[in-house]
């Protein structure tokens, strides 16, 4: 697949090299120092940053100006938009704002509850869906038009992904719905957190079988369980994240002290794992409040130093 | 049919304080078939606003009735030479009966007894489920005859989203995953290759979002 956008998230897939991809989740308030901070910690080891869009629900900095801050660091962001707080006039709107920066990478999502976050008595949109995001994106980005039929002057360029859940329920409909935001236009996916290995493996693998690989590139997500207590909380309380007994063993099997350390391990050997995953394209390094471990991990995963891309 | 729920007592009493006689008025439509306005919540609301005001220490009078229908002219119209002698009506219907009774009696204060909560059906005595939000363009065929707008807490075209877990919501352990219960009954029917088509954007223009709503149709008028 050749690159169509000047991303180079996409241009560095385009090449068959495997991308790494890592997050940051801008702060509860204007300091725009957590930002820059984060991002200095992991730069040099990955080739584009997602900035999550006010995550499980929590109202946070937004994530256009998180990425814009990203963008004067001259780095790539991932600009992460859920279908929660805005209408398709509110979205399409901050795609043009996007675009305007040259943020040239989206990640369309419906987003979590309200209910779980700090704003539990307020709407939600919803006008879109994820997926329908996706078909706006591609239709600004492709038709150059906005969905009222319009023309857009100096269309958005993204390369533009989605988030795929293999853990979620029913499994069987987790390969069709991702055969659905490829129809609808999605190009790379980020997977939800990967503990159990085998059950991605098999999905991944139906996902061949159905045709789907040469369509999309798949990063595969890995999160550095920092303790067996955070193993259990991810397991019972995170909806769709699936952590099997024994890898909440291997972390309570471990002293305390040593925990963090084991979690990175099994962080590191699931990705070196994953790597020899047909279809696997990439990793997306997600390491909640702990982005001081990306270069470690990204190092030990033998997926350092990053590829160097010419700008367009 | 609509369903609502009785507002708290305190909330009723604190509205009509300031008031010497008042109606509590029933409707024997949906809010008698959900327990929360018909002619049997009438009485136990205002026995129980007597004796309150009767504790205060002030005569007050609270009548009762209930008619068949508040969004009716002509059940409404029942009314007239016998609201006059109230300052105040507590209407148990749904905000249609509050409003119709409002509209009709200009100088008359009429205040909700219940909270209007949605179109549903009973589940079983005492439970009641929300089946449909009117949106005013309906996509049941599209989805096995299960409403995702109404049923999946993001009203997600294209479910089942990352959150559904052994066929229930994430927002709550005990709400079905609307997009669960489509499938299996695309399945049952036949139907799941139906399933990869995307559900195109909706026009919403037809649900609130549009302003308030009105049919005219001319071969009925």
């Amino acid at each position: 697949m050749k690159a169509a956008t000047p991303s180079r998230l996409e241009k560095i897939l385009s090449t068959g090299e495997l991308a790494v991809t890592s997050e940051c989740g801008p702060p509860r308030g204007s300091d725009p120092d957590v930002i820059t901070r984060k991002a200095d910690l992991i730069k040099d080891h990955v080739d584009a940053i997602n900035i999550t869009d006010n995550q499980t629900a929590v109202t946070r900095m937004c994530s256009l100006a998180a990425c814009i801050r990203l963008k004067l660091m001259g780095l790539e962001p991932i600009l992460q938009m859920v279908t929660r707080d805005r209408n398709r006039i509110g979205l399409q709107s901050d795609i043009l704002g996007a675009a305007s920066f040259d943020i040239h990478n989206i990640l369309c999502l419906t987003g979590d509850h309200q209910s779980f976050g700090d704003c539990a008595a307020g709407q939600n949109v919803h006008d879109l869906d994820s997926i329908q995001l996706i078909q706006t994106v591609r239709h600004m980005r492709d038709e150059h038009q906005f969905l009222g039929g319009n023309e857009i002057l100096r269309p958005p360029r993204m390369f533009v992904g989605a988030a795929a859940n293999p853990f979620a329920d029913p499994f069987e409909i987790r390969v069709p719905r991702l055969a659905k935001k490829i129809a609808a236009g999605v190009e790379f996916i980020q997977t939800q957190c990967i503990y159990n290995l085998d059950k991605f493996e098999r999905w991944i693998q139906l996902a061949g079988e159905k045709g789907l690989l040469d369509s999309v590139h798949i990063l595969a997500g890995v999160t550095p369980l920092k303790s067996a207590g955070m193993a259990r909380y991810m397991k019972n309380r995170v909806p769709g994240m699936e952590v099997p007994e024994e890898v909440i063993k291997r972390m309570a099997g471990t002293p305390k002290e040593k925990q963090a350390e084991e979690g990175i391990k099994i962080c590191v050997e699931s990705i070196q794992r994953l790597k020899q995953v047909e279809g696997v394209r990439g990793f997306h390094v997600m390491a909640i409040e702990w982005e001081e471990k990306v270069p470690e991990i990204v190092e030990k995963a033998g997926l350092h130093p990053r590829p160097t891309v010419e700008e367009d | 049919m609509i369903i609502a729920d009785k507002k708290p007592i305190e909330e009723i009493i604190e509205t009509i304080a300031p008031f010497e006689q008042i109606l509590i008025l029933g409707c024997n439509e949906c809010v008698t078939v959900c327990e929360a306005g018909g002619k049997k919540e009438v009485e136990i609301l205002a026995s129980a606003l007597r004796i309150y005001f009767l504790n205060q220490g002030r005569e007050i009078t609270i009548d009762e009735k209930t008619i068949e229908r508040q969004c009716d002219h002509e059940y409404l119209e029942e009314l007239r030479g016998r609201v006059d002698r109230y300052q105040a009506v507590v209407s148990l219907a749904c905000g249609v009966g509050v409003q119709f009774m409002a509209d009709k009696y200009k100088t008359l204060e009429v205040f909700p007894g219940v909270n209007t909560c949605f179109l549903g059906a009973t589940e079983t005595r005492g439970v009641w489920v929300e089946l449909c939000q009117a949106c005013g363009s309906c996509i049941l065929a599209q989805t096995g005859g299960i409403c995702p707008v109404t049923r999946c807490a993001k009203r997600v075209m294209n479910g089942p989203c990352g959150g559904s877990t052994k066929g229930k919501c994430e927002i709550d352990k005990e709400i079905d995953c609307a997009w669960q219960l489509i499938l299996d009954r695309m399945k049952r029917l036949g139907r799941l290759d139906k399933y990869e088509a995307v559900a195109p954007i909706k026009d919403w223009s037809s649900d609130r979002a549009g302003g308030p709503r009105k049919i005219i149709r001319e071969d009925v008028r």
